[in-house]
C-alpha cells in the first residue's frame, strides 16, 4: 500500500514539474469578428490557424492556447478585451489588430505591463515614433509606407491633379501624410469623411466629377472599400478619372466587386502570386483551407505566429526569458511570406513595396499580381523620432 | 461656386431625404400611432435589404425581386406584430426600449445564421446601373435618380392613403387620440398590426433601396435608425407630413455640410484645422438641428394635429 502511494506521489509530481517547465504560450489575438468589418477578422484568424497548422500546434515544444477577442470595431472594447487578455487570461502575447484607433487605445495597457504587443496589422505614425516601446512589435508596416510609394507610381505615371478621399482616422490621416509626401503635383481636391458611419460617397464623388482631376487616389478598408468603387462605377467616374488606391481592394472585397476592380492599381508590401517558398505554401494551404485567396491581413497575422514562434524557441520555451526573446524578434529570423526582412530600430519593418494589378487567374479568380517594385528596403519616415536603439 | 456642383449636391440630399423619409415614416406612424419606441426599426430594414439581394440573386430581376421584398417585409412585419410587439404596448417606454433593443440583437444574430457573417450584394440592372444626362449636362447615377422617383411616388401615395381613404382617417385619429377611436369600436389590434405592417413593408422598401449602394450587411440598421429618429424628433413624432419635410431637410444639411463645409471653413481657418474639423461638424450639423428645434418647438416643426 504505502508503495503504491508513494508511486502515486511521485508520478504526480513528476506531472506538476513537467506542467511547470513547459508552460503554455498563450497569444491573444484582438480583431473585428462581428459586423461588416468582420470577415477581416475571420480572414486573419484562418492565417493564425494555419500558422499554427504549419507548426504542428506547438513552440518549442510547448502547447500553444490562443485567445480571440472581438473588438467590434469599437476602441473602447478593444480597449476592455486587451485589459482582460493582460489581467486575467496573463497572456504573453497580446496581437492583432485591424484598426489604428484600437491599437492606440489598446496600447497603455499592453506595453510595459509585462506581455509584448504586435500588431497584425494597424501601423500609425506615433507607435513608430515618439512612442515606440521596446515590448512593442509589428508584422506588417507603417501606415504612411504603402501610400508613399503611391505617391511614387503617380509621379511616375506622370499625373499632375489628384483627388484625395480617406476615412477620417487615424490610420486615414497616415495615408493622407504618406501620399501628400511623396506626390509631385497638385492636390486639386481632399475628402476625409466620417469612419465608421459614412458609407455613402454621393457628395464626395460629385465634388470630384466638378474637379475633374488627372487621378484619385483612395484609402478605404474593408467594406468601405467595397462601396466606394461600386458608387465610383455607378457615379459614371469609373474609365473617365483613373482610380488608384491602398488598402481598399483586397482578396475579400474583390470576389463581390466581380470585374468593377479590374486592372486597379494599387501599392503594398506582399502579393499572393509573391515567387518565395513560405509565400507558395502559405497561400496553396490557406486556399486549400478557405477556398479564397488570403488577404493581406491574413498574411500578415500568418507572419505574427510564426515571429512569436521565432521568440518562444530563441529562449526554448523559457517566456520569463523576455529580454532574449526581444533580442531574437529584432532578427527578424523567421519564415515570412514577404521574404526575409530587418527591422528598424522602431521594431517596423525595412522592406519592399509593390505596385500590385487586379488580374484574373487562369480559373477565373480575381486576384492581385506584382507589377513591380517601387520601394526596396524601404523604412517609415517616424523611425528617427523613436529614441530606441539596439 | 460651381452651380452644377451645387445642383448635383442637392440632388444628393434628395436622395439622402427621400431615403430617410421611407423609414421614417413607418418609424412616426408606429410611436405616433402605438405609442410605441421601436428601435428593432433599422432590422426590418436590413432584412429588407438581405431579403431584396436573396430574391434578385434568385429570380435574377432587381424588379421581380423588388415585388416579392415588399409583401414578405409586411407579413414580417405582422407576424413580428402579433407574436412580440403586442405584448409590450402597455409597457413604459424603457421596457419597450429594451425589448425591441433585443429584437435588434436577435434579428443581428438570426441574419447571421441565416446568411453569414460576409454581407451580400445585389446586381442592378443595367439600365439602372450607369449614369444619365439630366438637364445642364448634369450627370446622375441612374440608381439615384430611381430612389428619389420612387420616394416621392410612395410619398403620395401614402399622402393619398392618410388623408383619402377609411385606414386613413382611422390612423390620424389613431394619432390623434387612441383612447377615443378604440372607445368608438375600432377594432384597435387590426389597426396596429395592419400598421406595423406598414411600417415594415416601407422600412423594406428602404432597405432594398439602400442594398445596392451601401453595403448589405449584419448592423447596416443601426446607423441609419439614429438619423431617422432625428427626422422623426424634428417632424414632430406622428407626423408622415413631418416626417416628409424633416427628412428632406436633414438630408439637405448633412450632404451640403459635408461638401461645402471644408470650403467654407478654409476662409476662417487654416486648411489643415479645417480638413480635420469639417467632417467632426458636418456630422454634428443634424444634432445641432435637433437640438435647436427641441428647444424652440419641442413638439416637432409640424406636430399631428390634436396633440
Amino acid at each position: 500500500m504505502r508503495k503504491i502511494l508513494f508511486w502515486i506521489s511521485a508520478s504526480a509530481l513528476l506531472i506538476i514539474s513537467q506542467v511547470a517547465t513547459a508552460e503554455t504560450v498563450k497569444i491573444g489575438f484582438v480583431t473585428t469578428l462581428t459586423g461588416g468589418a468582420g470577415a477581416i477578422g475571420n480572414d486573419m484568424r484562418d492565417a493564425v490557424e494555419l500558422a499554427l497548422d504549419h507548426l504542428g500546434r506547438k513552440m518549442a515544444g510547448s502547447d500553444v492556447k490562443m485567445f480571440y477577442e472581438d473588438d467590434t470595431f469599437k476602441p473602447d472594447v478593444g480597449k476592455q478585451k486587451t485589459d482582460k487578455l493582460v489581467k486575467k487570461n496573463k497572456v504573453h502575447f497580446v496581437s492583432g489588430y485591424i484598426w489604428s484607433h484600437v491599437l492606440m487605445a489598446s496600447r497603455n495597457s499592453v506595453v510595459g505591463k509585462g506581455p509584448f504587443m504586435i500588431s497584425s496589422n494597424a501601423g500609425p505614425g506615433p507607435v513608430a515614433g515618439k512612442l515606440c516601446h521596446e515590448d512593442f512589435f509589428s508584422t506588417s508596416w507603417q501606415n504612411d509606407q504603402t501610400t508613399m510609394a503611391m505617391g511614387e507610381v503617380l509621379n511616375q505615371l506622370g499625373i499632375k491633379t489628384l483627388y484625395i478621399m480617406a476615412p477620417n482616422y487615424a490610420a486615414g490621416k497616415n495615408m493622407v501624410a504618406g501620399v501628400t509626401r511623396t506626390f509631385k503635383g497638385n492636390i486639386v481636391g481632399k475628402d476625409m469623411t466620417k469612419f465608421p458611419a459614412q458609407i455613402d460617397f454621393s457628395a464626395e464623388l460629385a465634388k470630384i466629377r466638378s474637379a475633374k482631376p488627372d487621378a484619385v487616389f483612395v484609402f478605404y478598408p474593408g467594406k468601405h472599400g467595397l462601396q466606394i468603387i461600386k458608387q465610383y462605377a455607378q457615379a459614371g467616374l469609373q474609365g473617365k478619372i483613373p482610380f488608384y488606391s491602398a488598402f481598399t481592394v483586397d482578396s475579400l472585397n474583390l470576389p463581390r466587386l466581380k470585374g468593377l476592380a479590374e486592372g486597379s492599381l494599387m501599392t503594398q508590401f506582399w502579393a499572393p502570386d509573391m515567387d518565395n517558398a513560405v509565400n507558395k505554401r502559405f497561400v496553396a494551404d490557406y486556399r486549400k483551407m478557405t477556398g479564397r485567396y488570403p488577404t493581406f491581413y491574413a498574411a500578415q497575422s500568418y507572419d505574427t505566429i510564426m515571429l512569436i514562434n521565432s521568440a518562444v524557441e530563441a529562449v526554448n520555451g523559457d517566456l520569463s526569458n523576455k529580454a532574449a526573446m526581444r533580442t531574437a524578434m529584432r532578427k527578424a529570423n523567421f519564415p515570412s511570406v514577404r521574404g526575409p526582412f530587418k527591422y528598424g530600430n522602431n521594431h517596423f519593418p525595412i522592406q519592399n513595396f509593390y505596385l500590385r494589378k487586379v488580374i484574373k487567374d487562369s480559373e477565373g479568380n480575381f486576384t492581385t499580381s506584382i507589377v513591380k517594385t517601387v520601394y526596396t528596403n524601404h523604412q517609415d519616415t517616424y523611425a528617427k523620432n523613436c529614441k530606441m536603439s539596439w | 461656386m460651381n452651380w452644377i456642383l451645387l445642383l448635383e449636391q442637392i440632388m444628393n440630399g434628395l436622395q439622402l431625404g427621400v431615403l430617410l423619409f421611407l423609414l421614417a415614416a413607418g418609424l412616426t406612424l408606429i410611436f405616433g400611432i402605438m405609442d410605441l419606441i421601436n428601435l428593432a426599426h433599422g432590422s426590418l430594414y436590413m432584412l429588407g435589404a438581405y431579403l431584396a439581394a436573396t430574391f434578385t440573386n434568385w429570380t435574377e430581376s432587381f424588379f421581380v425581386g423588388l415585388l416579392l421584398t415588399l409583401p414578405a417585409c409586411m407579413v414580417l412585419g405582422m407576424l413580428l406584430e402579433i407574436i412580440a410587439i403586442r405584448n409590450i404596448y402597455t409597457r413604459s417606454h424603457l421596457d419597450q426600449v429594451l425589448a425591441t433593443f433585443g429584437l435588434i440583437l436577435f434579428f443581428n444574430e438570426f441574419v447571421r445564421l441565416l446568411w453569414g457573417p460576409i454581407g451580400l450584394d445585389i446586381q442592378l440592372p443595367e439600365i439602372l446601373n450607369g449614369s444619365v444626362e439630366l438637364i445642364f449636362g448634369i450627370r446622375y447615377p441612374a440608381f439615384r435618380l430611381a430612389i428619389i422617383a420612387a420616394g416621392i411616388i410612395v410619398a403620395i401615395l401614402l399622402y393619398l392613403l392618410v388623408s383619402h381613404t377609411k385606414l386613413g382617417m382611422l390612423i390620424r385619429a389613431g394619432a390623434s387620440n387612441r383612447q377615443m377611436i378604440s372607445a368608438l369600436g375600432v377594432n384597435i389590434n387590426l389597426l396596429y398590426t395592419i400598421v406595423f405592417g406598414l411600417g415594415a413593408a416601407l422600412a423594406g422598401l428602404a432597405g432594398l433601396m439602400a442594398a445596392p449602394i451601401m453595403t448589405v450587411e449584419i448592423g447596416m440598421g443601426e446607423e441609419i435608425l439614429i438619423l431617422t429618429l432625428v427626422v422623426i424628433v424634428i417632424g414632430g413624432v406622428g407626423s408622415i407630413r413631418g416626417a416628409f419635410l424633416a427628412a428632406l431637410l436633414v438630408g439637405f444639411i448633412d450632404t451640403v455640410g459635408r461638401s461645402f463645409l471644408p470650403d467654407i471653413l478654409g476662409f476662417f481657418v487654416t486648411n489643415d484645422v479645417a480638413d480635420t474639423a469639417a467632417p467632426a461638424i458636418s456630422s454634428m450639423l443634424t444634432y445641432v438641428l435637433m437640438a435647436l428645434i427641441l428647444a424652440i418647438r419641442p413638439q416637432g416643426l409640424f406636430p399631428p394635429k390634436g396633440v
